[in-house]
């Protein structure tokens, strides 16, 4: 359905990603991983062809949409895909609602603008689709303003507004980094069942591995606006073999079971004005050599998966 | 959706303003001003415009209680005539010049880029000379007059409303909501129209109300200079001009136009500091 292939951006003479590739079906859900800083965001923003509103511009790849390449879209086409074909979730449902209108008339602008539905039968579709959304009473919510509603309500809501025209692509954003930890779990099982109902092709950017772990069928490993592994993801939690996506499951809290002390990465994520050369994460890799300083890694493919790593192979001998 | 949410405003933060004691005086003076001057024809005691040389620059007493100028025309009449001329035309440039300041100021905030730049110098060139010259330029361009006036009062305070809006506008622009608007699909317009804009009326508006007030003492100026309404239309500043030939003679008639002045642009200025305190927007009309 949507297919990024090696797509590189750039900030005037910062290139904050570069080499990217991805893609994913109907039915299908792409996890995208890693730290804060690691592009998965700007990813997310050069697919919906929102670079130009930050003054970035695309510098390579293409970004395949049911056979049309994104990249080369003009702005008024893109503008009918956005909301209607390609949906996003952003970030921060608190501030993602226009403080000044109510819920009601927010969504149904989605529905008159894609759908071509009249006022009426935009409120119409606006309670079913609140309704899907496990809302309860949906014309009485259609009458709050959104400082009247909790979080969890507001991503709903904002889910909702993705959802309302039918898109066949979905990208939520980090949707629960801005929730508590209960209506976490209830929105990435909405979103989850979500794509097995409607056959939703979900792109799920995130942090938490362990979110990645319940929902995902693949999953993108980032670092440093690269893709450093990617593939199913059995095979990258079983047997993960890039040095840096061990290192973000060794971070995984697993309860009980194991008494020992949670792993974490040394140092920070490097920023785009220095990016080291070589491959990005040899200054934090604990099996870093003289290569790896130098010499930028080739994907090491085994089986789906592939991994940017000079020693994958020997990576793959000590699982984590 | 626009007048919904003006409804709302309306509702929360006027009602609030009226609420402390200030506001309630400055509120309740400038209500009655406006009555007195919408119904002025029926409450003046006499016709503004009839002279009475017999009985000119009589002092206050019965039954011309303001007493009568150099014409022997009734001081009171005069003044509540002079209600009317003063709000309209202040009002009139005032809402012209909101209108296209925040239109101006909307489009260069939103587009920005060269359209932004070359609104922006000019209007801050105009920003740069007093409010006077200006109005007083202009006046001088198209000759003296209400209509001229009541323009010149516009082009005076266009540069601070479309600064504001502008500003306001560029702070909304990065909010989440309006990117999620964009990644909606919807087109600049709706955008524009239907999110920012709502959202950067509040200041827009208190700003209106208070350069009411400076609009009346400029409409009182152009009026003092002769360069505003024409005789025998009253207006505030010309009734000064005429009474400073007989300061001594008769201080009513100066008097008495100057000390409506006064009050009703304190009125106002006091009203629109309790509307900022109610809307809770002193913030907002920094850095504009």
């Amino acid at each position: 359905m949507l297919s990024v292939r090696d797509l590189g951006v750039a900030f005037g003479m910062v290139q904050p990603l570069s080499g990217v590739s991805f893609s994913v079906g109907k039915g299908e859900t792409l996890g995208i991983v890693g730290e804060s800083g690691s592009g998965k965001s700007l990813t997310a923003m050069s697919v919906m062809g929102l670079l130009p509103l930050s003054g970035g511009r695309i510098t390579g790849g293409t970004v395949e949409f049911d056979g049309q390449d994104l990249t080369k879209l003009p702005e008024r086409a893109y503008r009918k895909l956005r909301g209607g074909r390609i949906g996003l979730i952003t970030q921060n449902p608190m501030t993602s609602l226009d403080p000044l209108k109510k819920i009601g008339p927010q969504v149904d602008d989605v529905a008159k603008l894609h759908l071509g539905l009249d006022a009426a039968a935009a409120r119409a579709r606006t309670e079913e689709i609140l309704g899907t959304l496990r809302i309860p009473e949906p014309a009485l919510i259609c009458d709050r303003y959104p400082h009247q509603m909790s979080g969890g309500m507001k991503q709903r809501i904002v889910i909702a507004m993705a959802l309302t025209a039918d898109p066949d692509v979905l990208i939520a954003d980090e949707p629960t980094t801005a929730l508590d930890v209960t209506v976490q779990a209830q929105i990435i099982r909405l979103l989850d069942d979500l794509v097995k109902d409607r056959d939703l092709a979900l792109v799920l950017i995130t942090h938490d591995m362990s979110v990645v772990a319940q929902t995902c069928d693949k999953v993108v490993v980032m670092y440093a606006g690269r893709a450093v592994e990617h593939g199913p993801v059995e095979a990258i939690f079983d047997h993960p073999r890039h040095p840096y996506t061990q290192a973000l499951i060794g971070c995984i809290p697993r309860g009980l079971v194991e008494a020992k002390r949670l792993t974490g990465i040394e140092g920070t994520v490097p920023t785009v004005v220095n990016y080291p050369d070589g491959c990005p994460f040899h200054p934090r890799c604990p099996r870093a050599q003289a290569v790896c300083a130098t010499e930028p890694p080739a994907f090491s493919v085994a089986g789906d998966s592939a991994a940017a790593c000079h020693f994958a192979e020997v990576a793959h001998a000590e699982p984590a | 959706m626009a007048s919904r949410s003006l409804d709302a405003f309306a509702r929360m933060s006027i009602g609030r303003a009226f609420a402390s004691g200030v506001g309630m005086v400055a509120g309740g003076f400038l209500i009655l001003l406006v009555l007195v001057a919408i119904f002025a024809p029926w409450i003046a005691p006499f016709d503004y415009a009839a002279q009475n040389l017999m009985n000119a620059n009589a002092a206050p007493g019965w039954p011309h209680l303001l007493g009568t100028d150099e014409f022997g025309r009734d001081v009171l009449s005069r003044v509540i005539h002079g209600a009317r001329t003063s709000l309209s035309v202040s009002a009139t440039a005032i809402a012209i010049s909101m209108a296209a300041g925040m239109t101006l100021g909307a489009a260069a905030g939103y587009f920005g880029g060269f359209f932004e730049r070359a609104v922006m110098t000019i209007v801050d060139l105009t920003w740069s000379f007093p409010d006077i010259l200006i109005a007083l330029i202009f006046v001088a361009i198209i000759g003296p007059g209400l209509t001229s006036t009541t323009f010149a009062i516009a082009i005076a305070y266009l540069a601070q409303f479309t600064r504001l809006t502008r500003a306001q506008i560029v702070r909304l622009k990065r909010e989440t909501f309006i990117e999620a608007t964009i990644n909606l699909g919807a087109k600049p317009s709706h955008i524009l129209l239907k999110h920012l804009m709502p959202n950067a009326i509040a200041p827009v508006i208190v700003v209106g109300m208070l350069a009411i007030g400076d609009g009346i003492v400029l409409e009182a100026t152009l009026g003092f200079f002769g360069l505003g309404a024409q005789p025998p239309t009253p207006s505030w500043g010309a009734m000064m001009s005429s009474g400073t030939a007989q300061l001594f003679l008769s201080p009513w008639v100066i008097i008495f136009p100057g000390l409506a002045v006064a009050v009703t642009v304190i009125a106002v200025n006091l009203f629109g500091d309790e509307l900022i305190r109610a809307l809770d927007i002193r913030d907002r009309l920094r850095g504009a």
